[in-house]
C-alpha cells in the first residue's frame, strides 16, 4: 500500500466515522461541527478523483457557506430551540431499528451491485482518456462552462437569484406582527 | 491510482448514512444534514466517474452545478425551518401536520 492509498483510506475512514457520529449525536451543535469534519474529508476525496477545483468549491461553498448558514439559523432561532438540544435520554425505539434495517438493506443492494459490475471493462471507460495528474482541470472547467455547458450555467445563475430572493423573502420580519 | 469501485462504495455508505438521518431524526435541521449527505454522495459519484470524461468534463461540471444547487436549497430550507419554528414552536416534522393555520 503506497502513500496515496494510505491517505485516501484515512480520509475515507474519517468521512464515514464522522458522518456516522453526526447521525448518532443527540447534541445538534456537536453534530453540526462534526458535519464540518465530514465535508472537509469529502473535499480531500475529491482531490483523489483529480477534481481539485471541485474540492476547493466544496470547501468554499459548504464549509464557508452552508455550515455558517446552519449555525446562524440555529443561533438566530429562539431559546427554546436551544433548550431542546440538551440530550434527551431516549431508549432505543422500534422505529430506529426499522430505519437501520432499511438503510442496511439499501447499502447491501448498492454494494453488491457495485461488486458485480466490472467498471474497467465498460466500453466508454475503456475508450476514454482519463484525466491525468498533470492536466489543468480548472482551465478545462472554465472553457467548458462558457461553451458546451453554457445553458445549464445560465439556468443555474437564474435559479440562484430566485433562491436568494426567496430565502430573503421567507426570512424577513413581519411588520404587522 | 484508486479504483473507481472504492469511490462508489464510499459514496454508497455515505448515502445510506444520510438516508438513516432522514428516516430517523426528529429535528428538521438534522434531516437537512441527512439530505446534504445524500447530495454529497451523489456528487462524489459524479466526480469519480468524471475522471474518465476528460474531453466533455461532464462529471466535474455537473458536480459543480449540484454543489451550487444544494447550497441554494439549504438557504431556502433553513429560511423555511425558521418560519416553521416561528409558527408551530417546534421543528419536529412529525408534529407539523397542518398546511394552513
Amino acid at each position: 500500500m503506497n502513500t496515496e492509498q494510505l491517505i485516501f483510506y484515512f480520509f475515507a475512514a474519517l468521512l464515514l466515522t464522522s458522518a456516522l457520529m453526526v447521525v448518532a449525536m443527540q447534541n445538534l451543535v456537536r453534530s453540526i461541527f462534526l458535519f464540518f469534519v465530514a465535508l472537509f474529508s469529502l473535499a480531500a476525496l475529491y482531490v483523489f478523483a483529480l477534481a481539485d477545483f471541485i474540492a476547493i468549491t466544496q470547501v468554499v461553498i459548504y464549509v464557508g457557506g452552508v455550515l455558517v448558514l446552519m449555525l446562524f439559523a440555529f443561533m438566530l432561532s429562539n431559546k427554546e430551540l436551544l433548550n431542546s438540544l440538551h440530550p434527551i435520554k431516549t431508549s432505543f425505539k422500534f422505529y430506529q431499528l426499522t430505519g437501520i434495517f432499511i438503510c442496511l438493506t439499501f447499502l447491501f443492494i448498492l454494494v453488491s451491485l457495485n461488486l458485480q459490475i466490472d467498471f474497467s471493462g465498460l466500453n466508454w471507460i475503456k475508450s476514454s482518456a482519463p484525466i491525468l495528474e498533470r492536466d489543468n482541470t480548472t482551465h478545462t472547467i472554465g472553457i467548458l462552462s462558457m461553451t458546451r455547458y453554457l445553458l445549464p450555467f445560465e439556468v443555474l445563475s437564474v435559479f440562484i437569484m430566485m433562491a436568494l430572493i426567496g430565502a430573503a423573502h421567507l426570512a424577513r420580519k413581519d411588520k404587522k406582527a | 491510482m484508486i479504483p473507481l469501485s472504492h469511490f462508489l462504495i464510499i459514496s454508497a455508505c455515505l448515502f445510506c448514512i444520510g438516508l438513516y438521518a432522514v428516516l430517523i431524526k426528529k429535528n428538521a435541521i438534522q434531516i437537512l444534514i441527512g439530505i446534504e449527505f445524500m447530495i454529497n454522495a451523489a456528487v462524489l459519484n459524479f466526480v469519480a466517474f468524471g475522471k474518465f470524461d476528460k474531453l466533455n468534463g461532464g462529471g466535474q461540471l455537473f458536480a459543480l452545478f449540484a454543489i451550487v444547487l444544494a447550497a441554494a436549497g439549504v438557504a431556502v430550507a433553513l429560511a423555511i425551518i425558521l418560519n416553521v419554528y416561528k409558527h408551530f414552536k417546534t421543528i419536529d416534522p412529525s408534529k407539523i401536520n397542518k398546511l394552513k393555520n
